[in-house]
C-alpha cells in the first residue's frame, strides 16, 4: 500500500498487500477520529510524566519547560491521560468545528 | 527414467515432498491423510530430509505454522482432510491473500455429521472460496506428480499462490500403486530452489498483514482475483514442461474419448477411472458416450471445459458433494454458469453418488446415462437427483 496514493488502483498495491516502508503507519493521521482532546492546567500538573507513559498513541511527550503536549494529528481523544493524570489535571475538551 | 515400483500413494507423495527437499512440515494427523505425514516424520527423523519437522496441536495450528514458515522464506509442505480441512478454514484465506506458495496435499474425505472417514469431496467443495490454486489427481501416479509440479505452480513468481493438491482418501490414500517414482535428482533439475517473491527478513524489514481498510479491501481482493486467473498460464506451461521432462503430461480438463460423444459424463477425481471403465463398456456396445473431468479447478478452466464438450447432446455431472437446501451439486452449478449465455446450450443433468465412500459402480453409471440420454431425446431436464439413496429424493411422494 502506498502512502503517496490514497485511492490506489489494484494494479499499486504490493504483493500480499505487504508494508514495506517500516514506519509508514506515521502516514495514517489518526487525529481525525477525535470527538474531543484532552486540555492541561499547566498550573495543576507536576510533570510527573505519568500521562505520557500510559499514552497508547504515543502521542505525548514533555516540552523543554517540562510540560506534556499531545501531537494532535495523532491524538484520538481516547482520555486516558485524563483517567492516569494524578492531580486530575487534564480535562476533554469537545472538538468544535 | 525413475523407478518403477509398486507404493502405498500415501507414502509416496511423502516421498514426493522429500524429493521436494521442503524445509518445513507442520502437520496434524486426520485419516485418511495420516501415512503421508507419518512417514515424512520418518524420512526427516532417518536424516533422509533435512527439514523442520513441527507437529503442532491441531490443523488450524498446522496452517498457521505453515503460512509462518512460508512467510519466512522456507518450502513447505502439509497434509489433511476433511475436519481437518475444515478447522483450517479461516487460515487458508490468510495463506492466499498474503501471497504464500506452499503445497497442501487432501486426502478427500467426507465432513462429519455422521461422522464419516471415507472418501467423497464434501470437504474440498466447501473451500472453493479460499483463493488457493486447486488441482485433483485420479491415481497415486498423479498424487506425486502433483506435488512436485505444485510447487513448481506455486513459486512461480507470476503466481505465488499455496497449492491444494486432491486425491481420494482410502481410494488412493490406502491404495498400492505401481508408479514411477523420479529420482532426488531429477526433481532438483525440474523444481529449482525456493527464491521467495518477499519474506520476513530483519534486514529487509516488511509486515505482511495488515489491516484493509474499507477503501482499500476492494483492491485487495481483486489483486488476489487477478493473480489466481493468470496462474492458469503458469499451469499450463508447468504441465507441458513436466511432459516433456518426464512424459506425462496433465491438462486443465481432461478427456476420455469425448470428441464424438453425445453424451458426456463429468466426473471429478478417483472415480473418473472407474468412468472411463464404464465408457469403454459402452463404447463396445457403440453407444456414443465420452468423459471430461476438470484436473485445474481454481481457476476454473472455462474455456477448456466449453471446448471439450463441444457437440455433445447432454451432459451428466457427477457431483460428490451437494449443497443442501441449495442449488444441487457445485461443479454441476459451476458448469452451469460456464456455459450460462454460451451459444452451445447443453443441458445439464445433475447426479449426486458417492458421498461418504459409497462405491459408484457401473449400475450408477448406467442409471445416469439412461436419465440423461432421455434429456438429449427431448424429456424434461430432472431437478439434481441423489441416485444412490434409499427412498427417494425429499419431496418425492
Amino acid at each position: 500500500m502506498t502512502r503517496q496514493v490514497p485511492n490506489p488502483n489494484w494494479r499499486d498495491l504490493a504483493i500480499g498487500c505487504a508494508v514495506t516502508e517500516p514506519g509508514s503507519a506515521k502516514y495514517n493521521r489518526t487525529g481525525d477520529w477525535r470527538s474531543s482532546r484532552p486540555i492541561w492546567n499547566y498550573d495543576k500538573c507536576i510533570k510527573c510524566g505519568v500521562c505520557t507513559v500510559f499514552c497508547p498513541e504515543g502521542c505525548l511527550s514533555m516540552k523543554p519547560d517540562g510540560f506534556p503536549i499531545s501531537d494532535m494529528e495523532f491524538c484520538k481523544g481516547c482520555a486516558i491521560c485524563v483517567t492516569e493524570c494524578w492531580t486530575g489535571c487534564i480535562a476533554m475538551e469537545e472538538e468544535v468545528e | 527414467m525413475g523407478e518403477r515400483k509398486g507404493i502405498e500413494v500415501s507414502l509416496a507423495i511423502a516421498e514426493a515432498a522429500s524429493m521436494c527437499d521442503v524445509d518445513c512440515i507442520a502437520a496434524y494427523p486426520i485419516t485418511p491423510q495420516t501415512h503421508v505425514v507419518e512417514h515424512l516424520s520418518e524420512i526427516v527423523a532417518d536424516g533422509e530430509l533435512d527439514a523442520e519437522y513441527i507437529p503442532v496441536e491441531s490443523e488450524h495450528a498446522a496452517m498457521s505454522t505453515c503460512t509462518g514458515c512460508v512467510a519466512a522464506g522456507a518450502r513447505t509442505f502439509t497434509a489433511t482432510a476433511s475436519q481437518g480441512l475444515a478447522l483450517m478454514h479461516e487460515i487458508l484465506f490468510i495463506a492466499s491473500s498474503l501471497r504464500l506458495p506452499m503445497v497442501m496435499v487432501v486426502a478427500n474425505r467426507s465432513l462429519s455429521g455422521p461422522i464419516s472417514i471415507w472418501n467423497d469431496h464434501s470437504d474440498v467443495m466447501t473451500e472453493r472460496d479460499v483463493g488457493w490454486v486447486q488441482i485433483f489427481a485420479e491415481n497415486g501416479q498423479e498424487a506425486f506428480d502433483l506435488v512436485i509440479q505444485g510447487y513448481k505452480i506455486g513459486e512461480d513468481h507470476r503466481v505465488t499462490l499455496p497449492v491444494m493438491v486432491h486425491f481420494d482418501g482410502f481410494i488412493l490414500s490406502h491404495v498400492i500403486e505401481p508408479m514411477e517414482m523420479l529420482s532426488r535428482k531429477e526433481v532438483k533439475s525440474f523444481l529449482p530452489d525456493f527464491e521467495p517473491i518477499q519474506r520476513l527478513d530483519v534486514d529487509n524489514p516488511i509486515s505482511m498483514g495488515p489491516v484493509g481498510m474499507p477503501p482499500v479491501y476492494t483492491e485487495a481482493k481483486m489483486a488476489t482475483e487477478g493473480a489466481l486467473r493468470s496462474s492458469y498460464g503458469p499451469v499450463v506451461e508447468c504441465f507441458d514442461e513436466f511432459g516433456k521432462t518426464f512424459g506425462r503430461r496433465y491438462k486443465p480438463v481432461e478427456t476420455y474419448r469425448a470428441e464424438d460423444a453425445e453424451i458426456i459424463l463429468v466426473t471429478m477425481g478417483g472415480i473418473s477411472e472407474t468412468a472411463m471403465s464404464w465408457v469403454d463398456i459402452q463404447r463396445d456396445k457403440g453407444e456414443k458416450v465420452g468423459l471430461v473431468r476438470f484436473r485445474l479447478w481454481r481457476p476454473l478452466p472455462a474455456d477448456d471445459f466449453k471446448n471439450a464438450i463441444k457437440g455433445a447432446k447432454a451432459l451428466a455431472v457427477v457431483d460428490r458433494h451437494f449443497s443442501p437446501g441449495g442449488p444441487g451439486g457445485p461443479v454441476a452449478q459451476e458448469i452451469k454458469y460456464v456455459l450460462y449465455g454460451s451459444d452451445e446450450q447443453i443441458p445439464v443433468v445433475e447426479f449426486v453418488a458417492g458421498l461418504g465412500g459409497r462405491d459408484v459402480t457401473f449400475e450408477d453409471f448406467d442409471k445416469m446415462y439412461t436419465r440423461t440420454k432421455g434429456v438429449a431425446q427431448g424429456e424434461p431436464v430432472p431437478p439434481f437427483e441423489l441416485i444412490q439413496v434409499r427412498g427417494g429424493h425429499y419431496g418425492e411422494v
